[in-house]
């Protein structure tokens, strides 16, 4: 096809059912977390409506893609949709990296009476305000409170808010199975840069050796990422562990959650690659994925940094 | 399923017939109508729920509802307004107008374009079923601040926080649609600084959006977990801070009312210079100033929190970052009425709502720059006064130029001519009536009325009878709006290629009504300079 | 939906309706000859501390900025709207860039900004400034009444939304006229002395809510499981009305506050009432009460506190907020009830602040009232459930 000219789709059905699937999962899970009972079949089912369809959508895609019916115009609309997309997740991250920085830095230096909030230990008799082991108090009850003046008061102010918090037991040690994990998430890049490499001279074997290198690390990495929950439950940091927990879990499983897709997708590439679908110059797929598994990566890194190590 | 065979013809192939051309289609055209008629439908919905506010603050006592269905009123209002009506008509006008202006087909990936609509009726359905379930529809604010939002908030709070997920994937993709169109399917003489205003200012949204909504979507993750699997976020006891809350929210909300805003600037810097026969005043200075609010509205969120007890260092840089944006806002204004000053001006109905809006926005702006001072914010936070500021760039702002667009490019959507006389009466209608209805709460915010109260004391009386009066009417003048569209669609003359006679722009040099497909080959360079805004 | 609509009051609705709009379009005449803004509020208060006379100073000078600028951008703008209008002739000028006049309107707005900035640093920096006070109050929000503390003295007391008040929400214009200030009157006033300089310690037990009183230029958020604190040195001798300013649920709308700043020795004496008022409860608490005794309290006890979420009649709003009438924990074990109501569950509140005597009688009309058949409490039982 010429430069020239566009390239405009035919109507579809996929996001329709796109959307009644990702509406099926939502209404599903929300009622499962309500106790209803069939709310897990139905997530269910609306998970295996978006299977269905992104086996679809992306199929014909594939398809159109490998019957030539895209020209340089629209590989370069897939490289802004899918380089965005990853912005987007960056923003996503950010917002619980924001939470990680907003705790450490200021609430529990607050809660501890740090800057404008010298009244605020008032409320809390068994506080300590350090970051990982913070000691907390049952909600709820009742603190026999010093002020100011020396005088002894009961206040009933600690928010009744019926969340059982408690203190985590352990922090995780970052030089254990996490700086493994660096190592493997930051091996697998390069593994997969070489594919890449392969790939564009042309070395089918050595792209399928690379990519299954690269998937086995992933999926080494994830392996270990939960061992290690496995252990951290065990010695008693939770989800439920206050700030600590809530932060560390929530930005270590959505990433967790994120090499778990990477690694799906790398599959899926390898596949296509033995189909062989991409050449030395026409490969976007590839290209997508590798980016995506590249931002993982860089994700990583942010983490071990920050929620590990400092 | 078909299977897309892009042979030379399907370009000149109009669309599929019956319902299902709706469902399936790939069209920007086509998505532009769904996208706004969704949004007509969610502002009569809204502005239902605002009839249903006003009517209970009509007088003083409870005369309708319960104090608890009052909030969910107020909640939804704003929600449905802010996610359904304002931020989907744009998105529809950015579909119907950026192919067109930027000499492209179609948009750059017109299947998603597809599907970012389609997420919206159903996100729209799951938010407004929450009425009809247990504990009733959200009641905390359509800022949802925690705890009111976890710890206190009814189950239906869950299906809140989907819906908000939902209309979060769909703004997402709108925007990186619209990004991929105007950098990569813009006609290839077309420079960046040839691009209209409007393709210009959706471009710079599109930013805010892909950096905000994901912020959102994490809030929203995060009350989830809060309320269903003990985290602690925003909750003291375990360390989290629900203040954290409002920092996050912030970080999405204040680039959010930038982004309900920045296309309505494109929107007035088209019919401005059409009506006063000159071209725009410092089209460059325009788009830097776009910029510019773009970039500053994502560091001065905390302009919300003046009270949450922050330190004062923090408050004073808050404050002077917002102040910073009368700036920008300003370079705009004064360019608007440097372009009408000595020009030749006509008073058709798009000049009769851009013109207002540059008047009636100003005035919202005067009132944010009043808010924007911390420590006055003191004695207007969380009043009336927050009110008049917000509804005054958000409906004579936002929605009057949406309404202008509306009337400016009707003629080119349908190929036929409104009832002139009619949008005339229409608009003086709506400027009275909607100035009875917001002006009055500058006074009731200054007197002490806080907002999101379904009762008042007495002296708060007589200003709430008058906006309320007022709301009756600029409800009512809707009901002609919609008898002028329907009537221009059914019955309007022919219009002529290019009806505003010194109006420039690529869609212009289309047929009247545009082809299904705008552009097949690229617009030349000759055409495109003959065109431009900056020239 | 809940949406109830009472026939009655819909043939009120219209009667009173008309009656306001013909004593409001009166009012507007009378607006255009004679200055009425006080009566109307058309301005914000001045206050009756330093800090409100400031952030009014600050009001007015950005305002009449405002104005300023308004009048001068709005001015061009309606001039060339009525002077280069096509039908007076006029010839569309075609100059569209002028690099000076853009420095220009940046420059200027950036030297007022900074004009409106200085002064307002300073007004800022003074009111976050609370080390000058002499003395503390402390402030918690609940879901929907005021708890006030008053650490040196000892003294601790609810302030809830006047029950007459609460019962004319629904009446006719007449009543709500009647009671006075409808909806700013409380059952109990918080007590300052004039000419002191106070620190408010204001948080919260639940959700944010926010005190605020005009008059002093105090408004400040009460967030759960933090303090943030306020002052302010009020000059003038007098009652002073404000409300909670921080959607807080329901009855957001029905959280009023009302302060009496009194004479320094008007204070010391209602101080010293309030300590012996404390000590009676205390004693009365040691006492065994008869049923009747803590019923008729109990009645009391619980409009004011309970009504709110479980209804007047006990039937509650089911879902969240259940009903009292049939409850099985009413019907049930004493101490389950006890432990509800002292320690909360979820939304529903803790009621411990309330003393042993009334919570004695407002679990035992709970348990007999609305056709319940639990057992009487003692204030004694609850003192040792504590
Ligand atoms: C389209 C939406 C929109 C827009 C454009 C704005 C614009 C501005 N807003 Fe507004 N705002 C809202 C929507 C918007 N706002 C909403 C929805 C809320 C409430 C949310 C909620 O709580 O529910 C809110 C609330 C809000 C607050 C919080 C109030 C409170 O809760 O206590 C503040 C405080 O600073 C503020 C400030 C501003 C400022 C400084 C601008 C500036 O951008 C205005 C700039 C414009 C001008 C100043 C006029 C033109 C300029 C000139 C003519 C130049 C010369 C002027 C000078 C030098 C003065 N806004
Ligand atoms: C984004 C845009 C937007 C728009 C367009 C509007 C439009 C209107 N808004 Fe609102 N509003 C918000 C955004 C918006 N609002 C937000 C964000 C809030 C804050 C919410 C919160 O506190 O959480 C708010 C809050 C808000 C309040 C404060 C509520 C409170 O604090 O308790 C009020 C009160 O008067 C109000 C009124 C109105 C009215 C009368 C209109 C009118 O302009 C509406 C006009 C439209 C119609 C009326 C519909 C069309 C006509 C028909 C359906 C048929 C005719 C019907 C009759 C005449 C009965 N809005
Ligand atoms: C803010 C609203 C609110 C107020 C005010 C309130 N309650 Fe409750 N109450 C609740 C809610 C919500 C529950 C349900 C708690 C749960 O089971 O999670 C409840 C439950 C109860 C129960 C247990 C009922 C059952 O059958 O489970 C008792 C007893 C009770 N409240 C007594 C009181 C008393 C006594 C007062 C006043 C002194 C009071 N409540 C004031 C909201 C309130
Ligand atoms: Cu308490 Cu609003
Ligand atoms: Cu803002």
């Amino acid at each position: 096809m010429s430069e020239q000219e566009y390239y405009v789709p035919e109507g579809t059905y996929w996001p329709i059912i796109g959307s009644i699937g990702v509406s099926t999962l939502f209404v599903g899970f929300a009622n499962q977390m309500h106790g209803v009972e069939w709310g897990g079949s139905v997530m269910a089912l609306g998970f295996a409506i978006m299977v269905f369809m992104m086996f679809g959508w992306f199929g014909q895609v594939v398809n159109e893609s490998t019957n030539g019916i895209y020209n340089k115009q629209v590989d370069r609309s897939f490289r802004w949709g899918m380089s965005w997309f990853i912005f987007s997740e960056v923003m996503f991250f950010a917002a619980f990296f924001g939470a990680l920085f907003y705790a450490r830095q200021l609430s529990v230096p607050w809660l501890g009476g740090a800057d404008n909030n010298i009244y605020t230990p008032d409320l809390w008799n068994a506080f300590s305000a350090s970051w990982h082991q913070m000691a907390f108090m049952a909600p709820g009850s009742v603190t026999d409170t010093v002020l100011q003046s020396g005088t002894v008061m009961s206040f009933p102010t600690v928010p009744a808010t019926g969340i059982e918090t408690a203190t985590p037991a352990m922090v995780v040690d970052p030089w254990g199975l996490p700086a493994l994990n660096t190592a493997l998430l930051l091996a697998s890049g390069v593994t997969l840069t070489f594919a890449h490499h392969a790939l564009r001279a042309g070395h089918r074997n050595q792209i399928v050796g690379w990519l299954v290198a690269t998937i086995a690390l992933g999926a080494a990495f994830l392996g270990f990422q939960i061992m290690e929950y496995g252990h951290a439950y065990h010695d008693g940091l939770k989800l439920t562990s206050g700030i600590y927990g809530s932060t560390f879990y929530m930005l270590t499983g959505f990433h967790g959650f994120h090499v778990t897709v990477g690694v799906i997708m790398l599959t899926v590439i390898l596949y296509r690659v033995q189909k062989g679908h991409f050449n030395a110059d026409n490969h976007f797929g590839f290209e997508g994925v590798a980016w995506y598994w590249h931002f993982v990566d860089v994700v990583w890194l942010g983490l071990f940094v920050f929620v590990y190590w400092l | 399923m078909t299977t897309a065979t892009a042979s030379h013809d399907d370009h000149h192939h109009g669309p599929e017939k019956g319902l299902m051309r709706w469902v399936k289609t790939t069209n920007h055209k086509d998505i532009g109508s769904l996208y706004m008629w969704f949004a007509f439908t969610m502002l009569l919905i809204g502005g239902a729920f605002a009839m249903g506010i006003r009517a209970e603050l009509l007088q003083p006592g409870l005369q309708l509802m319960e104090p608890q269905f009052f909030n969910q009123l107020t909640t939804m209002h704003g929600l449905i307004m802010v996610f359904g009506a304002i931020m989907p008509a744009f998105v529809g006008l950015g579909n119907w107008l950026i192919p067109m202006m930027v000499g492209a087909p179609d948009m750059a990936l017109p299947r998603m374009n597809n599907w970012s609509f389609w997420i919206l009726p159903f996100a729209g359905g799951i938010l407004l079923s929450t009425f009809f379930m247990e504990g009733g529809a959200p009641a905390f604010g359509w800022t949802f601040y925690a705890p009111l939002s976890t710890t206190f908030a009814p189950d239906s709070t869950d299906f809140f926080i989907f819906a908000v997920h939902l209309l979060g994937f769909s703004s997402i993709m709108g925007a990186i649609n619209i990004i991929a169109t105007v950098l990569n399917m813009r006609a290839p003489e077309m420079k960046l600084m040839d691009m209209p205003l409007f393709v210009w200012t959706w471009l710079i949204t599109s930013f805010l959006l892909i950096g905000a909504m994901p912020v959102l979507a994490g809030a929203v993750t995060m009350m989830l977990t809060d309320r269903n699997f003990g985290t602690a976020f925003f909750d003291a006891t375990g360390g989290g801070d629900p203040v954290l809350f409002q920092h996050i929210f912030w970080f999405f909300g204040h680039p959010e009312v930038y982004i309900m805003i920045l296309p309505a600037f494109g929107v007035v810097s088209h019919i401005i210079p059409t009506f006063a026969r000159k071209p725009l005043f410092g089209y460059s200075s325009m788009v830097y100033a776009t910029a510019s609010i773009a970039f500053l509205s994502y560091i001065v969120w905390a302009h919300h929190m003046f009270l949450t007890g922050m330190p004062v260092a923090g408050e004073l840089y808050f404050m002077y970052a917002t102040m910073l944006i009368a700036v920008p806002t300003g370079v705009k204004v004064f360019n608007w009425i440097s372009t009408m000053w000595r020009g030749s001006m006509t008073f058709e109905t798009p000049m009769l709502w851009a013109v207002s809006f540059v008047f009636l926005f100003t005035i919202g702006g005067f009132s944010g720059l009043m808010l924007g001072i911390a420590p006055a914010d003191i004695q207007y936070h969380d009043t009336y006064f927050v009110v008049a500021h917000f509804h005054y760039v958000l409906v004579t702002g936002a929605l009057w130029s949406i309404i202008a667009a509306v009337f400016y490019w009707l003629p080119k959507w349908t190929g036929k001519m409104y009832n002139e006389k009619l949008g005339k009466v229409h608009f003086w209608w709506a400027m009275i009536s909607v100035n009875v209805l917001f002006f009055p709460q500058h006074f009731l915010g200054l007197a002490g009325m806080p907002r999101r109260i379904p009762d008042y004391s007495l002296q708060f009386a007589d200003f709430n009878l008058i906006s309320s009066l007022g709301g009756f009417a600029f409800g009512a003048s809707f009901i002609l709006l919609t008898y002028i569209v329907i009537d221009c669609v059914r019955n309007g003359k022919p219009a002529s290629a290019r009806p505003w006679s010194s109006a420039k722009g690529l869609e212009w040099t289309l047929e009247p009504k545009a082809q299904y497909h705008s552009f097949n080959t690229p617009p030349s360079r000759a055409l495109i300079e003959a065109e431009s805004q900056n020239s | 939906m809940r949406l109830r609509i009472n026939e009655m009051k819909g043939i009120y609705l219209f009667g009173g309706f008309m009656k306001r709009l013909t004593t409001l379009l009166s009012a507007l005449v009378a607006m255009m000859s004679t200055n009425v803004f006080a009566e109307y509020g058309l301005n914000m208060t001045e206050g009756v501390t330093s800090i409100s006379h400031d952030i009014y100073d600050l009001h007015m000078m950005v305002f009449w900025v405002c104005v300023v600028i308004a009048v001068v951008v709005f001015g061009a703008m309606f001039y060339s709207v009525f002077a280069h209008r096509k039908s007076k002739g006029a010839v569309a000028a075609q100059f569209h860039e002028s690099t000076k006049a853009e420095l220009v309107w940046t420059i200027v707005p950036v030297i007022i900004l900074v004009g409106m900035a200085i002064p307002a640093s300073k007004v800022l920096i003074d009111l976050e400034d609370t080390t000058k006070a002499e003395m503390s109050v402390k402030i918690t929000g609940h879901q929907w009444k005021w708890q006030y503390d008053y650490p040196e003295e000892g003294i601790s007391f609810i302030s809830n939304l006047a029950q007459s008040h609460k019962d004319v929400v629904t009446g006719t214009d007449a009543d709500r006229e009647a009671v006075g200030n409808y909806l700013l009157e409380v059952d109990k006033h918080l007590v300052l002395p004039v000419d002191t300089s106070i620190r408010f310690l204001i948080t919260s037990n639940d959700v944010i809510h926010n005190w605020w009183v005009p008059a002093f230029g105090v408004k400040q958020d009460a967030n759960p499981g933090f303090i943030n604190d306020a002052w302010a040195k009020v000059d003038e001798i007098g009652t002073y009305r404000g409300q909670c300013a921080e959607l807080c649920g329901k009855d957001h709308g029905f959280m009023p506050i009302v302060v009496d700043v009194v004479s320094k020795a008007d204070y010391a004496k209602w101080v010293s009432e309030q300590q012996a008022a404390a000590a009676a409860a205390v004693a009365s608490a040691t006492k065994t009460w008869s049923k009747d005794e803590l019923m008729a309290q109990g009645e009391s006890v619980y409009n004011t506190n309970c009504a709110g979420c479980h209804k007047k009649d006990g039937s509650g709003m089911p879902p969240v907020f259940p009903a009292m009438k049939g409850s099985p924990i009413a019907n049930g074990a004493a101490a389950d009830h006890m432990d509800i109501v002292l320690n909360g569950k979820g939304a529903m509140p803790l009621f411990k602040m309330l003393g042993d005597a009334d919570l004695a009688a407002v679990i035992t009309y709970e348990r007999n009232a609305f056709g319940n058949t639990g057992s009487v409490v003692q204030p004694s039982d609850v003192k040792s459930a504590r």
